[in-house]
């Protein structure tokens, strides 16, 4: 068969595959985590149960996705709040840094949000002369190394301490040991003297309940709470899907999130945020904005064979099990999300075309889908995906054309006989002639060849060996 | 007893004869009635995970009509199997008439180790076989088709046999079909790991239920030298595969 193969992934793919340090970091945590994953779900017991309910809940709410979403925002309107919806990720950074400017905000401090990458939000601010701080450590770690996350959970899941070490001596000018507890104190130190100066706060949201208008963040560092109630303002952008009905489908969330993204019975931080500072309060923000973004999800919305990946609730149990992510982390998705729901979000999300070839960043192996505690079938996106993708081939593409002959030939048995017959040939005097079997003829061949040794057709099919024997034994 | 139709798949048809022998003889051994439908080709899933789905129905359709009457359809391919469950009913979507015979054909395949453990009722087919072995879940047999138990329960009754588990068995070996070409290089590197698994357990043998992925972790072996030996379960079960 002859197959195109995709080299921008595969370029990105090899360069990580080179990187000893990132495969034995990334191994060595996502280990962890999948261990920690399937002890705390064992532990809870009737895990297949929670996931039907999980992705029940998750489903009605996407089904329903407008009404929610009223509720949700009606609510903090009726409390005094701000309430933005940004069509796209260029008009929510715009929102965000417009409210900095208002409020002359020299500092921005932020706890770690997926979405706030989406925005590019930190170069935005910026470029208004604005300083953004990530204070989660992951997030720190790669803000100083100048990189993305490579991980929804585990921004730095790619660095190891050693390298850590490295960045926090180069910025704070101090010779330090690469103890993780040295480290740790280290960042603790140096973020804590920054949150007082801070103008705006901005986090991400893991829920958004519509019933009462609360923001709930999971969190682990106590960063989120810092980062929500010293600056007088609390910036929250949130994916327009981070919606649960009620506070009473939040214990459900709680107990599926944590376990499935670090093997947690609960984070150490759950923050339920009800609006600002009220009156008579002593403490939080004065000032609330809530911007809810779409950028792309609600063109899921109806799509027979997409519509899912909106369940998403982003625990990164799916990285953490597939055996594609594992090998390469995350940078080489080249995209904010990585792993499998980066390959299927981000195509989806996207309007670059070149997102598309990440859905060929699986074996299909279904690991992902096994793993997802609201049950998306991120494998069969993965084919759906693939299929679009093979619909926007020209017929005259390599990969179009090998397939439309091998579906001529695997249609028709008489053909079939034949084609085998010829290839016998051809390998018998072409191909085992060359040494070690390895012969660049072919696409397929080479990359397969290039590797591993190649089978060999046998000489005799199983039909004709079938047949022999049956006249042998009729 | 029941009568068997053997789907051989198109990969043991050219590649792995030895392997729809040994699933003949296993069959035939524990009382049923073989018979080899020869308008049977592949699957189509080549083409189906690689999003050409027309091509792939036009594949398919062929497989639909070779198996048209069967009573049991049989396959020792757990990833055969799972296109056939999983994806069938939706690639013939389109057309009534081939989707009802496509969701016949769907309820009567079998994995051969989920036909002989859960249609059979056999667990102990009488095999010897004196190694250390450990077993390889491929991931469309054990999560698709969700055949996790009955291949070890095979292996468990086979005398002499001692069964080292392989650490994080079912992991993926980085097959993928036409993934271990496009992205041969990411592909090796996940083999490797499933191969260091392997070395671990320190069996001399290597089984699993599919050669995709057993054609995959063989190549690799062999490319590096290793003298563990690769078998598809059915070989031996029937008790062919010593040298």
């Amino acid at each position: 068969m002859l197959v195109e193969t995709d080299d921008a992934l595969r370029t990105r793919a090899e360069f990580a595959l080179g990187d000893a340090f990132l495969r034995k970091a990334v191994r060595f945590t996502v280990e962890r985590l999948r261990t920690g994953k399937a002890e705390s779900t064992a532990a809870l017991g009737r895990w297949e149960e929670w996931r039907e309910r999980g992705r029940h809940v998750r489903t009605h709410v996407i089904e329903h996705l407008d009404y929610y979403l009223e509720e949700f925002s009606g609510r903090l309107l009726d409390g005094g709040h701000h309430v933005h919806f940004a069509a796209d990720a260029a008009e929510a950074a715009a929102i965000v840094t417009r409210i900095a400017r208002e409020q002359r905000a020299k500092l921005v401090v932020k706890s770690k949000s997926m979405v706030s990458e989406e925005l590019h939000l930190n170069q935005h601010l910026a470029d208004a002369g604005i300083e953004a701080l990530e204070t989660d450590l992951g997030e720190w770690i790669v803000q100083l190394a100048q990189e993305m996350p490579s991980h929804l959970i585990i921004p730095a899941i790619h660095k190891n301490r050693h390298q850590v070490q490295a960045l926090f001596e180069a910025e704070g000018h101090v010779p330090l040991s690469p103890e993780t507890c040295t480290l740790a104190a280290h960042a603790r130190r140096r973020l804590r003297e920054r949150f007082a100066e801070a103008d705006i706060g901005v986090t991400g949201c893991n829920f958004a309940i519509a019933d009462t208008g609360s923001v709930v963040l999971f969190t682990n560092e106590g960063n989120g709470r810092m980062v929500t109630t010293l600056p007088k303002t609390h910036i929250v952008v949130m994916g327009m899907e981070r919606i649960l009905p009620t506070l009473a489908d939040l214990e459900l969330m709680a107990n599926l999130l944590p376990r499935s993204a670090t093997g947690q019975k609960i984070t150490t931080y759950v923050n339920l945020l009800s609006g600002a500072r009220g009156e008579g309060e002593v403490d939080g923000a004065r000032e609330l904005h809530v911007v809810i973004l779409d950028n792309g999800r609600s063109a899921q919305l109806g799509h027979p064979d997409y519509q899912e990946i909106l369940n998403c609730i982003r625990c990164g149990a799916c990285l953490n099990v597939c055996p594609v992510y594992r090998q390469i982390g995350g940078h080489a998705y080249a995209s904010v999300y990585s792993g499998p729901i980066g390959a299927v979000l981000t195509p989806l999300l996207s309007r670059d075309p070149r997102a598309r070839e990440l859905a060929n960043a699986s074996t299909l192996c279904g690991a992902c889908t096994e793993a997802c505690p609201v049950k998306i079938p991120l494998h069969d996106m993965l084919v759906h995906l693939r299929r679009d993708n093979a619909q926007r081939l020209p017929d005259s593409s390599l990969e179009k054309q090998g397939f439309a002959l091998w579906s001529r030939v695997f249609s028709r048995p008489w053909l079939y006989r034949l084609a085998l017959r010829v290839a016998r040939l051809v390998e018998r005097f072409v191909l085992r002639r060359s040494p070690r079997r390895r012969l660049p003829m072919l696409p397929a061949v080479e990359g397969w060849a290039r590797y591993r040794s190649l089978p060999l057709l046998a000489r005799k099919s199983f039909r004709e060996r079938f047949e022999e024997r049956s006249r042998k034994r009729p | 007893m029941p009568h068997v139709s053997l789907f051989v798949t198109c990969l043991a048809d050219q590649l792995y004869p030895e392997v729809g022998l040994s699933t003949v003889r296993l069959l035939q051994k524990l009382g049923a009635t073989v018979d080899f439908p020869e308008a049977q080709l592949c699957c189509g899933q080549p083409a189906f995970n690689s999003g050409h789905v027309p091509e792939a129905r036009r594949v398919a359709r062929g497989l639909v009509h070779a198996f048209a009457d069967a009573e049991y359809v049989v396959t020792p391919s757990g990833s055969c199997a799972s296109m056939l469950r999983h994806y069938y009913a939706e690639l013939f979507a389109g057309e009534p008439e081939l989707a009802e015979s496509a969701r016949a054909l769907a309820a009567k395949t079998f994995e051969l180790s989920q036909f002989i453990v859960g249609v059979l009722g056999v667990r102990d087919v009488g095999a010897t076989f004196p190694h250390r072995v450990t077993y390889h879940a491929s991931c469309h047999g054990s999560r698709l088709l969700g055949v996790k138990e009955e291949p070890l329960e095979l292996l468990r009754h086979v005398r002499g046999l001692e069964l080292a588990p392989l650490p994080r068995c079912e992991d993926c070996c980085g097959f993928g079909g036409v993934f271990s070409i496009k992205l041969a290089a990411l592909s090796s590197a996940m083999v490797d790991e499933k191969i260091e698994h392997v070395l671990e357990t320190g069996a001399n043998f290597v089984v699993g239920t599919d050669m995709g992925c057993l054609m995959n972790i063989r190549g690799r072996l062999e490319r590096r030298g290793q003298p563990v030996r690769v078998l598809h379960l059915a070989e031996l079960l029937a008790g062919e595969a010593e040298p």
